[in-house]
């Protein structure tokens, strides 16, 4: 079990030398192409820890689990035949085995993995200090979806989050209604989203490359689609997303376009929705102004298509029923100018 | 070990039998208090809610069997992981287990004539029925809770959850923790109080031991869920702000309060298993328990640790990393007691002679998942491990495993074990053992892929999940198992209710059980022994000069406490015969006084109050004729 503590600036983390070990090995040979939101497919070196403890603990479960079904196997076969083996019937002899197996073997077991996951581990699950990260994203939980705000820059978007790889970022995590809970498996630990609470988690990753994250306590009708995706760039290519971001909604040339942006501030879409630079500053869901530059829509249901908006705008219950959208009653034409506009959003 | 009764003898036994004997017909079970017949009914019962909650499960299983499936809308797979739940925790496994098990064999296996309140026995049955009827109504309704069975608020609060679905939870878990109280008090009483002269506390069955434990457990830990779920409806029904961190109040002190409750109720559920366990393992190998003493000292251990664990259900909220470390300590710590047991049945069998009939096929299947349960155990008390399989498959596999494989399995296995002396016939041993193939495979193939699923990062209660994440061959073949699953149970099911019929004749003891209820006729008269047995061993029914004699004595007269309905009390700790107890007879008024409970909590949940405080008053008027004299004959 490798462990780092301080924050790394190494490009190449000595932890990621060692990740070719057997446990990383079989992982791979399992789950290959399916690890966006596994456990056993890591990214930073908090998760990699973790997944690290799993394999060991799964290694000696196996091992008390084949000795435990071994005896077992072995009175099969002795079943004919009171006592043990060279000891007889001596009822000394399985007491013994009793404080043995019952309590000697645990003891010793247990003190070992508490004192290496719960002593030394846990120093790097538990919330960062402030003074080792290097950013910090207040990520805010929705039914059902997730606000994501840069504060200090004025970026707000949402179920997608945009780090810097090889940054220890601190994510504050709270809510803005029930208990959800943030869970990104590759990178780290999950924390929960608790009204009245402040919770936070280091998120860090050191590859580029997008991470898929779930809410992982039970939320309400939607549950099930409240994802949301981490995507790890190289620096610059972070800094040129985040200015993006910061920046006000583009006013929109084409006709259809603006025609679109009429009917989104003539109705109801601008009481819910912000879109920076614009009369829009409702609060309810989601930001919009940089809409066109997420990949998906209705925390991660559906691609961020026209086609697909364009069916999310015109009949939002029968795609995520419950969520908070109502349908608008917006003609084909309205629905289309819509997409047309919200499409400028980059 | 059949004894002819010399005609002397057959005197007796028929004075005993016009003494003991309730009313004919269905009017009988209505107001019976015969441990035995209250224990047939909550059996009953409790099957029906098995076979309620084994279909949600289906439902649950076949919605998931592939990605993006609309067997159910969300808001019906919302009620149905509710109540599958809610029925299996408190209207299928401890019903069954305290209720059945508990009723119908405590009294025989300490040598005692009924439960020490019978008629607080009734109305514990009385209210366990009336209340699961009230959470059906729920469903049947398409109002059934929502909010999952720990029901975390806010989401249960009246704002995000407005119709009646939580106030059925709330009510009907306060409803159900009256029955269940009741209950733990006459066990713990009838235990202490009631045990045959001889059986001090170093002689009484460790089956007895599991059920004092779990009867105290039950004590302390139902006044947390009461109170959690007062708490929930004040706020609900009358604006309180318990719950509301915006006014104040704070959401954690829900699952506080809820895990206070809910761990110890995890021992509760699996101690009286253990207990079966117990039971069944001596008699089918031959041979004593080894380390009877650390064994029973192990069980009340498991109880009485199990009350300092809660917070390690919330072990991703946010707590000091201090508090979450005592906590994953103390649930350590609990490995032991349960590791002590675990070696001490396998030592059992390893050193004694064991046939493989049914019923310890079961154990067998139950100590094997109780191995895989626990060692999953273990790893969620690495705290940084479980803070990233907190609330996924991985966590539904594990207590599964627990649950099901380890709780469950011994409940099949007692079914099969003490059949023969319900109903005084045998149950098919081949049929038998293929139900055991089927539901031990099932069981594997449903929960086993779930720690897979969970690692891959699929979170519980999500009514349906996309493709592509590595989840959907999982699902299908946990789905798959999950019928092969139901084969099985059906199967056990098929097996005892033909066998009820067409079995053998089982006579008093087919197995060479240990335990006293093998001594008396299958099925035992009402008043379960002519004689009241005297004990000198943990395991009277293996020192046969002790069942002779009270054969002798049967026929000399001694011992028989004929002349009313009469059972003898001993002291606390050995047993020495104190007292005679003058047992009150069949009444209807534990019936009606439960039904007024019931009309009180559905007047409340409709938020008639006026009403409600009739019901009170009706309440009080059944507990008048429940102690008035002339009622009682």
């Amino acid at each position: 079990l490798h462990v780092t503590s301080k924050p790394r600036v190494r490009r190449r983390p000595l932890w990621r030398q060692r990740a070719a070990g057997a446990g990383s090995l079989v992982t791979g040979l399992l789950l290959a192409g399916c690890g966006k939101q596994s456990i056993l497919s890591t990214r930073s070196p908090q998760a990699h820890n973790i997944m690290l403890l799993w394999w060991w603990m799964l290694g000696a479960a196996v091992i008390v689990f084949l000795g435990a079904a071994g005896l077992l196997v072995l009175a099969w076969f002795r079943r004919g035949t009171a006592g043990l083996p060279f000891f007889g019937e001596r009822e000394s002899v399985p007491e013994a085995m009793v404080v043995l197996f019952g309590v000697a073997v645990p003891v010793v077991a247990l003190v070992a993995l508490f004192g290496i996951s719960n002593v030394y581990l846990i120093k790097q699950t538990s919330p960062p200090d402030p003074r080792t990260t290097a950013l910090t994203i207040d990520v805010i939980g929705h039914q059902w979806w997730w606000e994501v705000r840069y504060p200090g820059t004025g970026a707000v978007t949402a179920n997608e989050i945009h780090i810097p790889i090889d940054t220890r970022v601190n994510v504050v995590a709270t809510t803005a209604d029930v208990i959800h809970s943030f869970w990104v498996p590759a990178l780290n630990r999950k924390i929960d989203m608790i009204p009245g609470r402040q919770n936070r988690v280091l998120m860090y990753a050191s590859r580029a490359g997008e991470y898929r994250g779930q809410c992982s306590q039970f939320c309400g009708l939607q549950h099930a689609h409240m994802s949301m995706y981490v995507f790890a760039q190289r620096p610059a290519a972070y800094r040129a997303w985040l200015a993006n971001m910061a920046s006000p909604s583009r006013t929109p040339t084409a006709a259809g376009a603006q025609a679109g942006r009429a009917v989104f501030m003539s109705n109801q879409c601008a009481s819910c929705h912000t879109i920076a630079g614009t009369p829009a500053q409702g609060l309810v869901g989601p930001s919009l102004t940089h809409l066109a530059t997420r990949t998906t829509l209705a925390s991660v249901t559906i691609p961020d298509t026209p086609g697909e908006l364009a069916a999310w705008i015109a009949d939002p219950q029968a795609i995520k029923p419950g969520n908070r959208m109502p349908d608008l009653g917006l003609s084909r034409v309205q629905v289309n100018q819509v997409v047309a506009y919200l499409e400028t959003l980059r | 070990m059949a004894t002819v009764v010399g005609p002397r003898g057959q005197q007796h036994v028929d004075r005993l039998d016009r003494v003991w004997t309730e009313r004919p017909g269905l009017l009988g079970w209505l107001t019976t208090t015969d441990h035995k017949r209250i224990g047939i009914l909550y059996f009953f019962t409790a099957l029906a809610f098995f076979g309620a909650g084994g279909v949600e499960a289906l439902l649950i299983r076949t919605q998931l069997i592939g990605p993006n499936n609309h067997v159910l809308s969300p808001a019906v797979y919302d009620q149905m992981f509710t109540m599958h739940g809610i029925t299996m925790i408190f209207l299928f496994v401890i019903p069954m287990t305290t209720g059945a098990f508990g009723n119908y064999l405590l009294p025989l296996m300490i040598g005692a004539r009924d439960m020490a309140f019978p008629r607080m026995n009734a109305l514990s049955y009385w209210i366990y029925l009336c209340s699961g009827i009230f959470m059906y109504v729920a469903l049947v309704t398409g109002h059934a809770p929502n909010a999952g069975w720990f029901d975390y608020v806010p989401l249960a609060s009246k704002q995000y959850d407005p119709g009646t679905n939580i106030d059925f939870y709330g009510y009907g878990l306060i409803f159900n923790g009256i029955a269940s109280t009741a209950a733990s008090i006459n066990f713990i009483v009838t235990i202490f109080k009631l045990r045959a002269p001889g059986m001090s506390l170093n002689r009484m069955p460790l089956f007895c031991y599991a059920f004092l434990a779990v009867a105290f457990a039950l004590l302390f830990a139902l006044p947390s869920l009461s109170v959690a779920a007062l708490f929930l409806e004040l706020d609900r029904q009358l604006g309180f702000h318990f719950y509301d961190a915006a006014q104040g109040g704070d959401p954690l002190l829900w699952q506080n309060l809820f895990w206070i409750f809910g761990h110890p109720e995890v021992y509760i559920i699996i101690l009286p298993a253990f207990g079966i366990a117990t039971a069944i393992i001596p008699t089918f190998t031959h041979r004593k328990m080894v380390f009877f003493p650390l064994v029973a000292l192990a069980e009340i251990l498991v109880a009485f640790l199990g009350f300092g664990v809660w917070a390690h259900h919330m072990f991703t909220v946010g707590f000091a990393t201090l508090t979450t470390v005592y906590f994953a300590a103390a649930s350590l710590i609990i490995v032991i007691p349960s590791a002590i047991q675990l070696f001490a049945w396998i030592a059992t069998i390893l050193t004694g002679t064991p046939v493989f009939k049914t019923p310890m096929l079961f154990i067998i299947g139950f100590i094997v998942y109780f191995i895989i349960g626990g060692l999953s155990g273990i790893t969620v008390a690495a705290i940084p491990f479980d803070q990233q399989v907190h609330d996924s498959y991985y966590i539904v596999a594990h207590f599964h495993f627990v649950i099901f494989g380890a709780a469950v399995f011994p409940i099949l296995g007692g079914m099969y074990f003490w059949f023969p002396k319900v109903t005084g016939r045998m149950y098919h041993e081949g049929v038998g053992k293929l139900s055991f193939w089927l539901t031990f495979i099932g069981t594997l193939v449903t929960f086993f892929p779930m720690h897979i699923v969970g690692l891959l990062g699929m979170p519980r209660r999500d009514y349906t999940y996309p493709p592509g994440l590595g989840w959907s061959l999982l699902n299908l073949i946990e789905s798959l198992g999950s019928y092969l699953l139901a084969i099985g149970l059906v199967m056990i099911v098929a097996n005892l209710f033909v066998s009820r019929f067409r079995g053998a004749p089982a006579g008093n003891d087919p197995f060479g059980g240990d335990t006293l209820e093998w001594s008396t006729t299958s099925p035992p008269p009402a008043y379960n022994y002519p004689v009241i047995p005297t004990v000198t061993s943990p395991y009277p029914m293996w020192d046969s000069d002790d069942r002779e004699r009270d054969n002798r004595r049967l026929d000399r007269g001694e011992g028989l406490l004929e002349l009313g309905h009469e059972t003898p009390a001993s002291t606390v700790q050995d047993a020495v015969a104190d007292e005679i107890l003058s047992m009150p007879s069949h009444s209807i008024w534990p019936m009606a006084s439960a039904f007024t409970m019931a009309g009180i909590f559905a007047m409340l949940l409709l938020g008639h109050y006026l009403i409600a405080l009739g019901f009170l008053g009706a309440g009080g008027l059944t507990l008048v004729g429940w102690h008035h004299k002339g009622a009682m004959a």
